[in-house]
């Protein structure tokens, strides 16, 4: 029997929606559907096998070819920068990085911009694109707190609603990128798996048509 | 019985003689050079990391991060061709890694006049470098000219080209599309992009595929090079070759054939090569270029072996054994062919598949 297509899956919302596209693709496993604390589950009949994964991890499965493809968002594949193929951009858990900071907040040039962020390098990156000196504080999360207290003058975060900067007191002042879960495969492993990974990029493409297609 | 060589050296000597026999000589670097030559040459090299020291004489050196310019760096004569094997030890911080490591590659190098037989050659040679690894393995082929005479013929800036095959190395289509609607391309440049980038799989299929598509000039000539050198290359026997666009490389430094091998059960390329005229030019070398390197070090997981066992036979003495005696069972036992692990009785930790005592008996 072939070998099955293993696809590391971000754990959390975010995976279960990618999950039911890829069960609707054809992909199905019910092993999976049943709640319980198993972290690889298979389908042999499907040819799939998947695994749970810590969203920020996915990549790193994928890269390493301890997966043959994933699931992660933008956001991760611009911070970590993995030498992946991004195949896909499956339009789920749309969002936005943003450069947030109070709403009154204008930048005074004479100083270091000091920015917070759980993103580092993508906040470097587009500061150096605008050659503005930055001074970056790396937070592992409540980036909105930074702001408040006083430790960083804005912040480089993801936005979804706006509901929890608008609840500080802050707002989004710039959109750096547009973020949405994209499908990534394993540069050395794509060769050997073309035929597996081209059908379910297909399978994938024609159900997101379809549910983009206007009413 | 316990092998003499393993897989590794067997792979070190297999690619050896495979390059020997193709009449490329054995290059042998140092271990360092002066940092001049890479601070120069920076993007060529993957990682922005070298390590540094200052000579007695107070120059700057650095721990060889690559072969490729050393052995450009002495290249001088006009008209002869350069056709050059080595295996050497660099030292990078790999990507997305933290700290140096020594990095084991063979390569090959040819430089001086370099045409479409001596392309043929070196692509042979790679897919026969990955086909004595003895397991499955693929190489992708493409050719710079393809994608940039696109762009070029579309007057497309040098951000954009450089945007665009970022995009394309990622076979990420819907960024490509992107990049291109927001710089305004012509529909029929942006179909030709998408339809080159979509042409992936084994050259017997694609390569017709590729020729048939209303290519400018450029990409045209590209074209009809990679197919040439395909041809040469089944003239040498039949090869797992694959067409894919995402084998992309510097501009700065590489122009023409790219190529980049894979084996089975390896997550990384563990090869990579191509055409190098302009990080010559950038030099200040004549001719032409090309080359590859296999990564030796990638490829530990796959040629390691797990030992099962030290020696097939362990042979346990006691502090009252005469020495001659056990000397001479040693011998005994080497002489018929098995190893032998020799060692006072009571000491653990070592696995062999017999044990015995001096005068032959079993030992529990």
């Amino acid at each position: 029997m072939a070998e099955m297509l293993s696809i590391a899956l971000p754990k959390g919302r975010l995976g279960e929606k990618v999950f039911e596209l890829f069960s609707q693709a054809g992909y199905d496993c019910p092993e999976l559907r049943r709640a319980n604390r198993k972290l690889i589950f298979e389908n042999p009949e499907a040819g799939v096998r998947y695994f749970w994964v810590k969203p920020s991890d996915v990549a790193i499965y994928v890269e390493r070819g301890a997966a043959d493809i994933g699931v992660a968002g933008k956001d991760i594949l611009l911070e970590q920068a993995p030498e992946v193929y991004e195949l896909l951009d499956l339009g789920l858990g749309r969002c936005r990085m943003c450069v947030a900071g109070p709403r009154s907040f204008r930048d005074d040039y004479a100083r270091t911009l000091r920015v917070a962020t759980k993103f580092p390098h993508i906040a470097r990156t587009y500061y150096g694109s605008l050659s503005r000196p930055i001074d970056i504080i790396e937070l592992p999360g409540s980036i909105e707190l930074a702001p408040l207290a006083g430790l960083s003058d804005v912040i480089v975060d993801i936005v979804e609603t706006g509901r929890t900067l608008e609840d500080n007191g802050l707002a989004p002042l710039t959109d750096i990128v547009p973020i949405s879960a994209r499908l990534i495969a394993n540069k050395a492993r794509y060769p050997f798996r073309e035929a597996e990974i081209r059908t379910l990029c297909t399978r994938l493409e024609e159900i997101l048509k379809d549910e983009r297609s206007p009413l | 019985m316990t092998a003499a060589l393993t897989p590794r050296e067997r792979v070190s000597l297999a690619l050896r003689e495979l390059y020997q026999r193709y009449g490329y000589r054995q290059y042998t670097v140092g271990k360092f050079e002066e940092y001049d030559l890479y601070a120069r040459n920076r993007n060529f090299l993957a990682g922005e990391h070298i390590l540094t020291f200052t000579d007695p004489n107070g120059r700057l050196m650095a721990l060889k991060p690559d072969v490729t310019l050393s052995v450009i760096r002495n290249t001088r004569a006009e008209g002869q061709t350069r056709k050059v094997w080595y295996t050497e030890t660099v030292y990078r911080v790999p990507r997305n890694s933290d700290g140096f490591q020594e990095i084991l590659q063979t390569g090959l190098e040819c430089i001086g006049a370099v045409d479409l037989y001596t392309m043929g050659e070196v692509l042979m040679l790679s897919a026969r470098s990955l086909e004595a690894l003895g397991t499955d393995y693929v190489v992708d082929v493409s050719h710079m000219g393809l994608l940039t005479g696109v762009l070029s013929a579309a007057g497309a800036p040098a951000k954009l080209t450089a945007d665009i095959l970022a995009a394309a190395g990622e076979k990420n289509l819907h960024t490509l599309r992107a990049l291109c609607a927001g710089a305004g391309l012509p529909a029929e440049t942006v179909s030709l992009l998408l339809e080159l980038c979509s042409l992936a799989g084994p050259v017997r299929e694609t390569l017709p595929a590729l020729l048939a598509l209303p290519l400018p000039a450029e990409s045209r000539a590209a074209a009809e090079e990679l197919a040439t050198v395909c041809a040469t290359l089944s003239a040498f026997g039949s090869y797992p070759v694959r067409l894919d666009l995402s084998v992309i490389n510097d501009t700065d430094y590489y122009n023409g054939l790219l190529f980049r091998g894979f084996v089975d059960g390896v997550a990384r390329p563990v090869l990579s090569g191509g055409r190098y005229d302009h990080l010559l030019q950038r030099m200040g070398r004549p001719g032409r270029g090309i080359g590859f390197a296999v990564y030796l070090s990638e490829l530990e997981r796959l040629l390691s072996e797990t030992l099962e066992r030290d020696a097939d036979t362990l042979l346990v003495y006691s502090p009252e054994d005469d020495p001659a005696r056990v000397a001479a069972a040693a011998a005994a036992l080497t002489a018929a062919g098995g190893s032998v692990r020799v060692q006072l009785r009571g000491e653990d930790g070592v696995a062999c598949g017999r044990k015995i005592a001096p005068d032959g008996s079993e030992v529990d």
